[in-house]
C-alpha cells in the first residue's frame, strides 16, 4: 500500500517534471518557428542594424537597432539604480542589520518584487511621469528616464536578494579572522566580505538585468514608445518587449510583420538566456569555490 | 588591582617569572542568562606556552576570545571581572580593540584563509593598520619565515591562498597572525582539523615561538597540552580546576578532578 503510494507520487513529479519541460521545449520550438522563416526575407544584418522601422509601410523596413538601443538604455539606466541599492540593501542586511531584524526586512525588500508590473507602470503614469516632466520641464514625462527609474525599483528585489544570498554564505570565520586582526567592521565588510562575495553580487546584477529586458508592461505604459534612435534619456524610447505587446493585435498572422515580432522575441529570449546562465554560472562558481 | 585570595592558587614558579603577560582577576563570562566561566583567575606568563585544557563546553575556547575581546562579536555575550594586560584592564569598554588585536593575534581551530593569495593574507593586517607598500614584501617574508612556511610557498607567494594543503594553510594563519607583530598568540586548538604530520609541524612551530611571543594555547587533547606547553589550566565547567606547571600538573595533579580527567574519565 504504502509502496504503491510512495510509486504514485514518483510517477506525479516525474510526469510534472517533464511535462513542463516538455511545455518549455515546445514555446521555444514555436519561437524560432515563427521567427526564422523572416530571416528569409530579411538579412539578420539589416533587421539587427537597421535604424528604421516601418512594418506596415510598402515596402516595409524591419531596422530594430533603435528598439536595442531602447532596450540597452531603459536597462542600463536601471541597473544603474538597482545596483549600488541592491548591494547596499544586501551589505545592511546580511552585515549591519542585528541577527533577528535580518528576516523581516529581507521579506519587506522582496515584497517589492510582489507588486503587480501594472501597478508600477500606472504609478509612473500618473506620478513619476508628471513629476518628472514639471520638475525637468520636459515636453513629456513618458521617457527612458522614467522608465529606468521604475525598472530599477523592479530589479532591486532580485539585485539584493541573491546579493545578500552570497553575504550570508560568506563564512563567519572570514569575519572572526579579519576583526582578531584588527580590522573594523567596515574594513571587514569591504576588504573582506566584498571580495568573497563578489561572485554572487555579479550574479545578482546579470538576474536583475535579465529582468529588466524582459519587463514589459511596466515600460509599455511610461516609455513613451517612439520607435526612433533615442537621443537622450530624457526622450520617449521604445523596448523590444514594448514592440511586441504593442504590434501583435496589428499584425497579420503568418505575415512578415507577425514573423518579424517572433524575431524580435526570439532575440529577446536569447538575451535573457544568455543572463539567466551567465548569471547562474557566476553564483555556482561561488558555491564550488569553497 | 584587585586580588581575590581565596583564588590565588598560583604555584610559586609561575609568579617568578616577572611580570605576567595577563593578569585575569575573577573573570566570569556569560552568554545571555548562561554562565560559561565562573570566576577565574590566573596569570599567564611571558614568553612561554600556556595551555588551557578541558572537555569540550568547559569554556576553554571562550576564555580565549576574552583575551582580544573577540567574544563582543556575539550579541548577548558579557564579562565580568578583570583582564589586565600592558597595564590596562581590557574588559574596560573604553580599550581600543583594534589596537588591542594588533598586539594579540589569534589562529583559529579550522585554517581560515581569506580568498585572497598568499601575499595578500599575510599583508591583509600590516596594510589594515597603515604599513607602506614597500615595507609590506619585508613583513610578509619575516611572518613566513616565522611561522615555517616561506621555503614551501616563496615562488607562490601570489597563487592562491585556497592552493595550499591544510597544515600550510594553518601556518599561513599564523603567518597572517604574527604579520602584525604580536606580542600575544592565541590558538583556539589550531591542529584539530589537521591530520598528524601536520600537527607535529605546527606542534614543533609552537615550541619555537615562545621565544618571541606569549603563547596561549587551547586544545583538548592533553597530548598536546603535555608536549607543547610550559604551564597548563585545567577548565571543568567554565571554573579553573587547577593551574600548575604543565610537568606539575600532569604527574602530581593536586586536584581529584584533574586526576579523573587525565585518566580519561571525562571528555
Amino acid at each position: 500500500m504504502a509502496r504503491a503510494a510512495e510509486r504514485l507520487v514518483k510517477a506525479l513529479t516525474w510526469g510534472c517534471a517533464t511535462l513542463s519541460l516538455f511545455g518549455l521545449g515546445l514555446i521555444t520550438l514555436f519561437l524560432f518557428r515563427e521567427a526564422i522563416p523572416f530571416f528569409r526575407h530579411i538579412s539578420p544584418f539589416s533587421f539587427l542594424g537597421g535604424t528604421a522601422w516601418y512594418p506596415t509601410q510598402e515596402p516595409p523596413s524591419f531596422g530594430i537597432l533603435p528598439m536595442l538601443a531602447g532596450s540597452g538604455l531603459v536597462t542600463a539606466g536601471a541597473l544603474a539604480l538597482a545596483v549600488p541599492f541592491g548591494v547596499a540593501v544586501a551589505l545592511f542586511v546580511g552585515e549591519v542589520l542585528p541577527r533577528g531584524l535580518r528576516d523581516p526586512f529581507k521579506v519587506a525588500v522582496e515584497i517589492l518584487a510582489g507588486i503587480p508590473s501594472v501597478v508600477y507602470g500606472f504609478f509612473g503614469l500618473v506620478v513619476l511621469g508628471p513629476w518628472l516632466q514639471g520638475r525637468l520641464g520636459l515636453p513629456t514625462g513618458q521617457t527612458a528616464l522614467t522608465a529606468s527609474l521604475l525598472l530599477g525599483v523592479m530589479a532591486l528585489p532580485t539585485v539584493a536578494s541573491v546579493a545578500e544570498d552570497a553575504v550570508s554564505a560568506v563564512p563567519d570565520s572570514l569575519r572572526e579572522a579579519s576583526l582578531a586582526l584588527g580590522a573594523t567592521h567596515w574594513q571587514t565588510m569591504w576588504r573582506v566580505v566584498v571580495p568573497a562575495a563578489r561572485s554572487g553580487m555579479f550574479a545578482g546584477v546579470f538576474l536583475g538585468m535579465g529582468r529588466a529586458i524582459g519587463e514589459t508592461m511596466t515600460v509599455l505604459m511610461v516609455s513613451g514608445n517612439s520607435p526612433v534612435w533615442p537621443p537622450s534619456l530624457l526622450s520617449p524610447v521604445r523596448t523590444l518587449t514594448a514592440t511586441i505587446a504593442l504590434e501583435m493585435a496589428e499584425a497579420p498572422v503568418g505575415g512578415l510583420h507577425y514573423r518579424a515580432l517572433f524575431a524580435v522575441g526570439a532575440i529577446l529570449f536569447l538575451f535573457t538566456l544568455l543572463l539567466n546562465v551567465v548569471g547562474d554560472l557566476v553564483a555556482q562558481h561561488v558555491g564550488g569555490k569553497r | 588591582m584587585v586580588v581575590q585570595g581565596q583564588m590565588v592558587q598560583l604555584s610559586q614558579d609561575i609568579r617568578d617569572e616577572g611580570a605576567p603577560a595577563f593578569q585575569v582577576r575573577d573573570l566570569s563570562f556569560f552568554y545571555g542568562k548562561e554562565q560559561v566561566l565562573k570566576g577565574i583567575t590566573l596569570d599567564i606568563p611571558k614568553r612561554k606556552v600556556t595551555a588551557i585544557m578541558g572537555p569540550s563546553g568547559c569554556g576553554k575556547s571562550t576564555f580565549l576570545r576574552v583575551l582580544n575581546r573577540l567574544y563582543e562579536i556575539v550579541p548577548g555575550a558579557r564579562a565580568t571581572g578583570e583582564v589586565w594586560f600592558d597595564g590596562r584592564n581590557i574588559l574596560d569598554p573604553r580599550v581600543d580593540v583594534v589596537g588591542l588585536r594588533r598586539r594579540i593575534g589569534m589562529v583559529f581551530q579550522k585554517p581560515n584563509p581569506f580568498p585572497k593569495s598568499v601575499f595578500d593574507n599575510v599583508a591583509y593586517g600590516p596594510r589594515i593598520h597603515g604599513v607602506r607598500r614597500r615595507e609590506l614584501k619585508a613583513i610578509v617574508e619575516r611572518a613566513l619565515r616565522q611561522a615555517a612556511l616561506w621555503d614551501e610557498v616563496k615562488d607562490k607567494l601570489h597563487k592562491s591562498a585556497f592552493d595550499l594543503s591544510g597544515g600550510q594553510q594553518q601556518r599561513l594563519c599564523i603567518a597572517r597572525a604574527l604579520a602584525t607583530s604580536p606580542e600575544v598568540l592565541l590558538m583556539d586548538e589550531p591542529t584539530s582539523a589537521l591530520d598528524p604530520a601536520a600537527t607535529a609541524r605546527i606542534e614543533g612551530l609552537v615550541r619555537t615561538l615562545k621565544e618571541d611571543f606569549t603563547v596561549v594555547i587551547v586544545t583538548h587533547n592533553l597530548q598536546q597540552a603535555a608536549r607543547v606547553s610550559d604551564h597548563t589550566a585545567f577548565l571543568l565547567l567554565g571554573e579553573l580546576v587547577e593551574y600548575a606547571p604543565t610537568e606539575e600538573l600532569f604527574t602530581r595533579p593536586k586536584d581529584p578532578r584533574t586526576e579523573a580527567y587525565l585518566a580519561g574519565r571525562f571528555s
